[in-house]
């Protein structure tokens, strides 16, 4: 009885697996798991067991089967097994309080609940944002809508999986060019990493500064700064197919989408919120400067483009 | 400029050290920003000059205690492995 599950890969840039160890307990109606297509682990849990005794006296075709069914047969193995699964769990409920302490696994469950559909049209738009019409999230009763039923709300898949792969295609790059090493890899991560920490930072800082009460959270402004890896990728990429001058090219078309983008979807989140807190002694310093907010995140991303490109395509 | 995590955490200290060093009647008086012209508007926002010296405030009462102990973990770890 094949008792192991495979799930399914969805999404864009599945480099690796995620294994579900249970179904989130569904507290809304906007969160469903529509990703695993398996039957849900309880019942693997008694597929391991049920073999075991009673089917350990037949003779077996399948090697793999035999050896499972004689380890379950022994009842050591069996309380072994089952105060080792104990303990696990006992693990995993305080690793979870301990993280609930300081962020809720509910608001970054919302970042990932995309779909293939989602991220297909969501990277069309970060490549070519001309032609998208509306750039307002929707709201359903007060709490935003999931990426999965609308294409402007921002996630935590796309930046997640663009920085691995950029991460790969740097090791990648520097390899074809003879100037790789393991070390040069970890240095490369963290050092994108740095940056992005450093920009979250400061948009936060100024976001403070001007008390602009926005509904935007740390991990919106995570997704927003971790888009650009996105055309990262598409730059270094054509960097190392047309060499200097696809460099360039890409380099070009990829900022001028990416500023675009940015200023249109900040622009809903920090703008319109001066009209309802204003109490009619509007200063004119006020929408200046998160004008000047907006178009300096956008004018830093070429900036940073350029800086975490430009040494891998020589 | 390849950046380690390390360094970050350097950045951290060496800036929040900065800030909690200010001290408020000797320099931020003389330049005007003293205790007394933070607390202004209740009504409107207040604006920048007032935000950062709350700021400044909050994290100097905040991470007073927290950075003595970081600053001396620091000091022996650079005094063990240089």
């Amino acid at each position: 009885m094949n008792v192991t599950m495979d799930l399914p890969h969805h999404g864009y840039r599945a480099t690796k697996q995620r294994a579900r160890a249970a179904p989130p307990s569904a507290d809304s109606v906007l969160f469903d798991d529509t990703s695993s297509a398996a039957p849900p682990p309880a019942m693997n849990s008694q597929g391991y067991y049920t073999p075991g005794y009673n089917m350990g006296a037949l003779s077996n075709d399948m090697q793999g089967g035999a050896e499972v069914n004689n380890l379950f047969t022994d009842p050591m193995a069996n309380a072994a097994m089952m105060y080792g699964s104990s303990l696990a769990n006992q693990g995993k409920d305080m690793v979870n309080k301990e993280i609930s302490r300081f962020m809720s696994v509910n608001k970054l469950k919302y970042f990932f609940a995309v779909d293939t559909r989602y991220v297909m049209k969501k990277l069309m738009i970060l490549m070519f944002p001309y032609t998208h019409q509306d750039w307002e999230v929707r709201y359903h009763r007060d709490t935003p809508l999931t990426p999965r039923q609308d294409v402007n709300a921002p996630d935590l898949y796309i930046p997640t999986m663009a920085f691995i792969t950029y991460i790969l295609l740097a090791g990648m790059a520097l390899g074809i060019q003879k100037r790789f090493s393991p070390e040069v890899l970890g240095l490369c991560a963290s050092t994108a990493l740095v940056w992005i920490i450093i920009e979250v930072l400061v948009m936060l800082l100024s976001l403070y500064l001007l008390t602009v009460h926005s509904d935007l959270s740390t991990f919106d402004l995570i997704a927003y700064s971790g888009y650009k890896y996105v055309g990262m990728i598409f730059t270094v990429l054509c960097g190392l197919l047309f060499g200097s001058d696809g460099y360039f090219v890409a380099f070009a078309w990829s900022s001028c989408a990416l500023m675009f983008f940015i200023v249109r979807s900040l622009k809903m989140k920090i703008l319109p919120s001066l009209s309802s807190d204003s109490m009619g002694m509007g200063s004119s310093a006020k929408p200046q400067l998160r004008l000047y907010i907006t178009v300096a995140t956008a004018i830093f991303q070429p900036i940073i483009i350029y800086w975490l490109t430009s040494h891998l395509v020589r | 400029m390849a950046f380690t995590l390390y360094s970050l955490i350097q950045t951290a200290i060496l800036c929040t050290n900065a800030v909690a060093v200010l001290h408020e009647e000797r320099f931020l008086g003389k330049i005007g920003w003293g205790v007394d012209q933070g607390v202004g508007g209740f009504g409107d926002d207040p604006g920048v000059k007032a935000q950062i010296l709350n700021l400044v405030r909050s994290v100097r009462t905040v991470m007073r205690v927290p950075l003595i102990m970081v600053n001396s973990a620091c000091i022996v770890l650079l005094l063990l492995f240089g």
